[in-house]
């Protein structure tokens, strides 16, 4: 049993691995098909904003150098994959000279700080309601499944514009973005984080209510399905309580919602980068936006790498996690793959 | 099928859902048909609240709002049905020939799949709108459409597999059909619902997919959609700044647009699947 869990794990590594190279790939390729050469773009804008030509010149070795373009394909190649196992993401080009993995690592624990608690709160709530929904039924199934469409099917960013608009602007309950008040700066004391806190909280309720209709709406399909099962008409016919039959059919309709769970960390990031340029959060979204609006095309490679990066961890640590927990899906998809 | 039109009509998630998607087409189509004003003409000041003139006002740029929420409703509806019909087509196709054949094309197909489905969508779509400079609408219909297919494919895959081991699948084996025959023939028409449930969910994804990457600045190429619009009110403070009808209409449409296609799909699976059916 114990080198079956390991072949498991193997097999699961392996494939993330794969994953991962092809997504590193892509990250590496798909700037690089844009016709043209970027640096000379990027040194000419530079040029139109009245910088030295001597240092213009040595901007442009600088990148060359980074990029390798005057190189071939696979040793360019080899060099980004080199870099990236150094940690260097190369230079940014529109705070040149600054680094990517610096921009990257001031921005990473906000968008975390954001993500983690949204998704595994959302997720517990969601299948909790799932699970009422189904076994009600009735008007309260019809009013939360509802609702639960609706909100989990609008774009996240629809209910963050409405949520800013209504509560930071009309009402000023709330800031109307940023990570903190201008003028504080990131420390750990009481009032910083009470600051913080309260900025947190907008972007956070606009994700989290989206999170809970999507997973109610998959608890319910499957606590639907599982109510018609036989071990329910046979546990009923047997005279258990109510109660104990739910507490089974939740179980047993859990299993399936832990792999939403993995799959949620990569739907939602879309709506959540853009969440965060709504309120300005100073997370990963906020920054690619900027990049992509300035062409910086190291920091959007970063940026783009730092978020694959996080999902496919955030799902192998999920499959383990499945692994661990149910023997039985673990045999499955042994005999799957 | 005269059966399943009756309990369509009967469901009211469906109704509800096509009456309101069908406002929305209608709007987006034939608007834009009906006005001589052009999107991107000036029309007034900047930001310019709600008058006479300008039904919903003005944006950052003084143009008409109400004039580009009728050809951004458009444009959103062209790119999510392209995305749609690229994404659904990828991955009927992908599935049932992995289903079909079973063994090595079968791990091959699944492994790319599987693959495909862990990287986030969106990195890719970034990456890919990145390296293609000028996105007309159909252009970024497609690339919508060739990111988001897998999951469709991994679950076509699995309703493949178990109906083709149906006996009517056998007999046309033995009447000689080729392969594609079979697929298309014998296998297909069997899970039509589901394939059209897929594709309403497709189209709905799509048009979320195209208001995110717009939003981030990646939008079709000048042309306005609806998150072109959004694009431009974040970029222009208009929610800051209080101009309320530079973006409320737009997030109303979109969440219209794609509420009113969850509506249908809810409708329709009731329909199909007897076991949701509560009397």
């Amino acid at each position: 049993m114990k080198s079956k869990f390991a072949r498991y794990l193997l097999q699961k590594f392996i494939w993330y691995l794969v994953a991962f190279f092809l997504a590193v790939s892509l990250n590496f390729f798909l700037p690089r098909l844009i016709p043209g050469n970027p640096v000379k773009v990027l040194v000419s804008q530079m040029a139109t904003g009245g910088v030295q030509s001597d240092a213009l010149a040595r901007i442009y070795d600088n990148y060359m150098r980074e990029f390798g373009l005057d190189q071939p394909m696979h040793i360019q190649f080899l060099r980004y994959f080199a870099n990236l196992f150094r940690g260097d993401l190369g230079t940014s080009f529109m705070l040149y000279p600054g680094k990517v993995s610096n921009l990257i690592r001031e921005a990473l624990p906000w968008t975390v700080a954001l993500q983690i608690p949204t998704i595994l709160i959302g997720w517990i709530i969601g299948n909790v309601l799932g699970a009422a929904c189904a076994y009600k039924g009735g008007r309260f199934d019809a009013i939360a499944f509802t609702s639960a469409l609706a909100v989990s099917n609008i774009p996240y960013y629809c209910l963050a514009i409405i949520l800013l608009y209504a509560l930071a602007v009309h009402n000023p309950v709330f800031p109307v973005g940023g990570g903190y008040s201008f003028g504080s700066y990131p420390e750990l004391s009481l009032s910083f984080l009470l600051d913080a806190l309260h900025h947190y909280t907008l972007p956070f309720v606009s994700m989290i209510v989206v999170a809970i209709g999507g997973q109610a709406i998959g608890m319910r399909e499957m606590a639907l399905y599982e109510l018609t099962t036989d071990y329910v008409h046979y546990s009923k016919a047997l005279g258990l309580s109510d109660k104990k039959v739910i507490r089974y059919v939740f179980r047993n309709a859990m299993l399936p919602q832990i792999t939403g769970l993995a799959i949620s960390f990569g739907t939602m990031m879309g709506g959540a980068l853009v969440t965060e340029t709504v309120f300005s959060y100073p997370g990963i979204g906020s920054l690619l936006f900027t990049a992509i609006r300035q062409t910086d095309y190291p920091l959007i490679q970063g940026c783009t790498l730092i978020i694959t990066v996080a999902v496919l961890l955030a799902n192998f640590l999920v499959d383990i996690a499945y692994g661990f927990i149910d023997p039985r899906i673990r045999a499955a998809q042994l005999g799957e793959r | 099928m005269g059966e399943v039109l009756v309990l369509v009509l009967r469901s009211r998630r469906f109704m509800i859902g096509a009456v309101l998607f069908l406002a929305v087409l209608c709007f987006g189509v034939i608007g834009p048909q009906l006005t001589d004003r052009n999107p991107f003409q000036m029309a007034g000041g900047l930001f310019n609240p709600p008058s006479e003139k300008n039904i919903l006002g003005t944006d950052n740029l003084g143009r008409d709002v109400f004039t580009q929420l009728m050809y951004g409703t458009g444009t959103s509806l062209l790119i999510g049905f392209v995305a749609g019909v690229v994404a659904t087509g990828i991955g009927v196709t992908i599935g049932a020939v992995a289903g079909f054949k079973g063994g090595f094309v079968d791990e091959l197909l699944m492994g790319i799949t599987n693959v495909l489905i862990t990287i986030p969508a969106i990195v890719v779509l970034i990456l890919l709108s990145i390296a293609i400079k000028s996105r007309s609408a159909t252009v970024m219909g497609v690339i919508i459409g060739i990111t988001s297919w897998p999951w469709t494919a991994r679950a076509v895959r699995a309703q493949t597999s178990s109906l083709k081991t149906r006996e009517h699948v056998d007999l046309a084996r033995i009447s000689g059909y080729t392969t594609i025959e079979l697929i298309v023939k014998e296998i297909l028409p069997y899970m039509f619902s589901y394939i059209f449930m897929a594709f309403i969910l497709q189209f709905s994804a799509g048009i979320t997919n195209e208001a995110t990457l717009s939003m981030l600045g990646l939008g079709p190429y000048q042309t306005v959609s609806l998150g072109v619009m959004l694009h431009w009110a974040l970029l222009w403070e208009a929610v800051r700044t209080g101009a309320w009808w530079a973006f409320l209409p737009p997030v109303l449409f979109l969440a219209v647009a794609s509420f009113s296609l969850m509506l249908i799909n809810a409708g329709l699976d009731e329909v199909f699947n007897p076991r949701l059916r509560k009397s």
